[in-house]
């Protein structure tokens, strides 16, 4: 998918990074914790979640996400979008859930990252 | 692993920051600068990326517990070698902290997406050899190898 499809899939509102619309997405990952982000995001993933705060940003730079989508209507302050901004990583925010965001970008064909899948531990 | 054979390395390029305590941005500046660094020396992608995380967590824990310390990386043609060095509460019980999803870590922190117990265990995953040495009331020190050489390398991530 592309980030414009997102946008369009989430309804989503762009905060800033118009010009990266064309790039490709690859998979998803949907969470509120830094260490999980820092763990399994790869190259071409969009995040989604519902933390604002500067570390998101920074974990996508550090990680290479393709994009950052806010839920629930939020929106981070100037210095987030400034800074996300000068590193190339589009914003986006939805009035949507976690959960509504998830159902529908699988239902439009986007799915996790196999290899975060695969390595995850579920053992207990 | 012992702490003087972790700190083999002569760097050929030395980077350090100054952690503040409190200070929660410096952990992802560092680790956002090194990466470009690295990426200009010209390292593998998933090197980096192991390299990264283990400075963003390392740096963020001392942040929130260390009071205050030192940020430290050397990089050499064999390995890069993260250190921090902090004058913080100290760990009482190592293997406790090592296990995932247990965590001191305040409100505050859990609200900025951190503080899950998953800090300790992401570094450990991430790197070759870690060592950490630490005291109550005293300070800890963590110092954590990735190997450039993938015949070396034993790190789960990448």
């Amino acid at each position: 998918m592309k980030l414009s499809d997102i946008q369009k899939v989430l309804d989503a509102e762009v905060l800033c990074g118009e010009d990266h619309l064309y790039k490709d997405v690859l998979s998803c990952f949907a969470c509120d914790l830094i260490s999980e982000m820092l763990l399994y995001v790869t190259h071409n993933t969009i995040v989604i979640t519902s933390l604002t705060n500067i570390h998101v940003v920074h974990t996508a730079q550090v990680m290479d996400a393709v994009a950052v989508v806010f839920v629930g209507g939020k929106k981070p302050d100037q210095v987030v979008i400034m800074n996300s901004e000068m590193s190339n990583i589009p914003l986006f925010t939805t009035k949507h859930l976690i959960f509504e965001c998830c159902g529908r970008l699988y239902a439009n064909g986007l799915t996790g990252d196999k290899k975060t899948t695969d390595s995850a531990d579920v053992s207990g | 692993m012992s702490q003087d054979n972790l700190r083999f390395i002569t760097p050929h390029i030395k980077l350090e920051f100054k952690i503040d305590e409190k200070d929660f941005f410096i952990a992802g500046e560092s680790a956002s600068r090194v990466k470009k660094t690295l990426q200009q020396v010209g390292l593998p992608q998933d090197i980096i990326k192991k390299v990264a995380i283990i400075i963003y967590e390392a740096a963020m824990n001392v942040s929130i517990h260390g009071n205050h310390g030192m940020l430290r990386i050397y990089i050499d043609p064999e390995a890069i070698l993260i250190e921090t060095e902090d004058k913080g509460a100290g760990i009482p019980d190592i293997e406790l902290a090592m296990q995932e999803g247990y965590s001191t870590a305040s409100y505050e922190v859990r609200e900025m997406g951190f503080g899950a117990g998953m800090g300790l265990p992401n570094i450990k995953q991430c790197s070759d050899e870690l060592h950490i040495d630490s005291k109550v009331d005293v300070g800890t020190t963590l110092l954590a190898k990735v190997y450039l050489n993938k015949k070396h390398s034993l790190g789960n991530r990448g």
